[in-house]
């Protein structure tokens, strides 16, 4: 195990080195003169120099890409040319919303997939596996932003049952502790904020965590119906084990362990998702954060937020592959 | 356990091939062919004929989308702007008054091309990588590897993003963002494929036989790889179609007038109360589309994959 993780964590050096050369490039590979890019046709000679030695970039390449990993090392992010804030100190709360609205979407696709894949595998080729499994197929290839889009219209403009945008009422905001607005709400011991806050979360946690929770439950469907082959669970149906017992305690154990890659999987492809459901629904998240700063140009805040994002992938893909070995440690690398 | 499995999935098709061997007794004997196999099989696969069947008809759509209508898709009739469907616009019109199920059938054209070239240039490049990788192996292998981790390293439609904003938004940039994100995906399937491949004795023996690599690559390797790429082409076609729609809404891929749903989606959200068809009907296209691939993919790797029957 140990040996493993070393070499795991050894692995994650280049992927690391490579994912830093990427986003170094972003500014560089722009066709033209990146400061003219930034500043636009207008920018006069002076603004463009100043811009120039401000961001380093009349140094040698392998000199400026140093230097970024330098900063990056002492976690200096950069500097955003919108807000004119440091990047490392301003990401915070983008971050926590991010990771707050994946919580969500991740609690709702577990729930609800694991469940719906469960009953589909006990009741294989029933109404309920046929629908759900159909329900499933039309969940994988649904475009996240026209469902997001679908809601807003239904659920928020038409019927007025949850908020359209944003993360809580933005005429009565709240002191922010953790950035985690539930937690926050909890904190503050307000309980009607807290619902609030709820609210909000519901749409865009579906929206996102439609896709997850269709490919987990075709996955725990299929695992199921593996694992109910097996001699052990023979065994423990001839022992008299009622039916629930036999499903939620004996075979789910061994069928969760491929549902679990998905998940973590999925929590790791969510981050990137959210980059539209956050756009739709005015969610001030990492995502909306970097797509905000495409429209504005506003490279280094683009750099980062991407290099965050991926960061934090990698470092869930990390955890997935060392979890597996402490669930199944039949699992040999 | 594996090998009892084994013996079950092989049981169909011994059944299968001595059948057919019964019933051609007089005439010649046909040999067992895998891949009339796995047709047969697709065709009885409801879910995989519905799922063609949605992709021919986009394909028609597209082809015969200037026929369809009396109407080019960036025809501006302010007169008419945001009406609702009705016999002479069967899917309304958009804010711009243009008709939408013209825009629907050109769009069309623009997402499956947008698939086909995605797909074709991910397919070229990472079989290509993933062959090198696994064939030759040693720096090689450990160069190319590392290369498709740090790809895979970003969650996909963010480095499409990454793509974009360097190379700038437009329509093109859009399919060649989506076929580098999809490259390492081919190349790692492809890889792991050659990998268990090259140890076969078959490839020892054309070894033995003087076979010189190209040869053995493309003579024994690549046909053996092609089921699993196929396969994955299929999937990977209603995923590029989803991400370019992605980068069109975001305004990062096609740009208006030019009828790609996703962009049609962004430009009808402002009318989402006042007309809700503008939105509807480019959203159930994306929806279909990748839905009709879908079924198509997984009806061929039940087909394809002995492992997954059942």
């Amino acid at each position: 195990m140990f040996a493993y993780t070393m070499r795991r964590l050894l692995m994650l050096i280049p992927v690391l080195i490579g994912m830093t050369l990427i986003t170094f490039s972003i500014v560089h590979l722009i066709p033209g003169n990146p400061a003219q890019v930034i500043l636009g046709e207008t920018a006069t000679a002076e603004a463009m120099q100043n811009l120039e030695e401000s961001m380093g970039l009349n140094e040698p390449y392998a000199v400026q890409y140093f230097i970024y990993v330098q900063d990056l090392l002492q976690g200096d992010l950069g500097t955003s040319l919108r807000s004119k804030a440091e990047i490392a100190k301003e990401i915070w709360p983008y971050i926590a919303a991010t990771f707050e609205l994946t919580f969500f979407a991740m609690l709702f696709a577990i729930f609800i997939g694991v469940n719906a894949g469960i009953i589909s595998a006990w009741k294989q080729n029933s109404w309920f596996d046929f629908l759900a499994m159909l329900f499933a197929l039309i969940g994988v290839s649904m475009p996240v932003f026209w469902l997001a889009l679908m809601e807003q219209w239904i659920f928020a403009q038409e019927l007025s049952w949850f908020p359209a945008t944003g993360r809580q009422d933005n005429r009565d905001p709240m002191e922010p502790i953790t950035y985690f607005f539930v937690i926050d709400s909890i904190l503050h011991m307000d309980f009607t904020r807290v619902i609030t806050t709820l609210k909000h979360l519901v749409l865009p946690s579906i929206a996102l965590g439609t896709i997850p929770m269709a490919i987990i439950a075709r996955m725990t469907r299929s695992s199921m119906l593996e694992v109910m082959k097996s001699d052990y669970i023979r065994t423990v149906k001839a022992k008299g084990s009622g039916q629930f017992l036999v499903i939620y305690k004996h075979a789910l154990k061994n069928a969760f362990i491929p549902v679990l890659t998905v998940i973590g999987l999925q929590t790791g492809v969510l981050l990137g998702g959210a980059i539209l459901t956050e756009t739709i629904f005015s969610w001030p998240g990492i995502g909306s954060y970097v797509y905000q700063a495409i429209n504005y140009r506003d490279y280094p805040v683009i750099q980062s937020g991407i290099l965050v994002v991926a960061f934090i992938f990698v470092i869930i893909n990390l955890v997935v592959d060392l979890m597996y070995k402490f669930i199944d440690p039949r699992i040999s690398y | 356990m594996n090998v009892e499995k084994k013996e079950k999935t092989s049981d169909p098709l011994e059944e299968n091939s001595s059948q057919s061997r019964y019933m051609n007794d007089d005439e010649d004997v046909k040999p067992f062919s895998p891949w009339k196999d796995a047709f047969k099989q697709l065709r009885r696969n409801r879910f995989a004929v519905a799922g063609f069947i949605i992709i021919v008809f986009f394909i028609l759509l597209g082809i015969f989308a200037p026929l369809l209508t009396p109407y080019p898709y960036d025809n501006v009739n302010l007169a008419d702007r945001l009406v609702a469907p009705s016999s002479e616009y069967w899917l309304g019109t958009d804010d711009a008054g243009r008709d939408i199920l013209t825009r629907i059938a050109y769009g069309a054209r623009i997402s499956l091309m947008v698939g086909f070239f995605a797909v074709t240039g991910a397919l070229v490049f990472g079989t290509l990588l993933g062959v090198i990788a696994g064939y030759y192996g040693r720096w090689i292998d450990m160069l190319i590897s590392r290369i498709f981790d740090i790809l895979l390293a970003f969650p996909s439609i963010l480095l499409a993003i990454a793509i974009v904003a360097i190379i700038g938004p437009s329509l093109e940039n859009a399919l060649i963002a989506i076929a580098i994100i999809n490259i390492p995906i081919f190349g790692r399937l492809v890889r792991s494929r050659v990998i268990s491949l090259r140890e076969e004795e078959y490839i020892m023996a054309a070894r033995a036989q003087g076979m010189k690599n190209g040869r053995i690559l493309i003579h024994h390797i690549l046909p053996n790889s092609v089921a699993p790429i196929i396969v994955q082409s299929t999937l990977s076609f209603g995923t590029a179609i989803l991400e370019a729609a992605a980068l069109g809404f975001l305004g990062l891929g096609a740009e208006p007038p030019d009828p790609e749903w996703g962009a049609m989606l962004a430009e009808a959200r402002g009318f989402i109360q006042l007309a809700p068809w503008t939105l509807i009907a480019p959203g159930v296209s994306i929806m279909l589309v990748v839905l009709g691939f879908n079924l198509i993919g997984d009806g061929l790797r039940d087909a394809l994959d002995p492992k997954m029957k059942n």
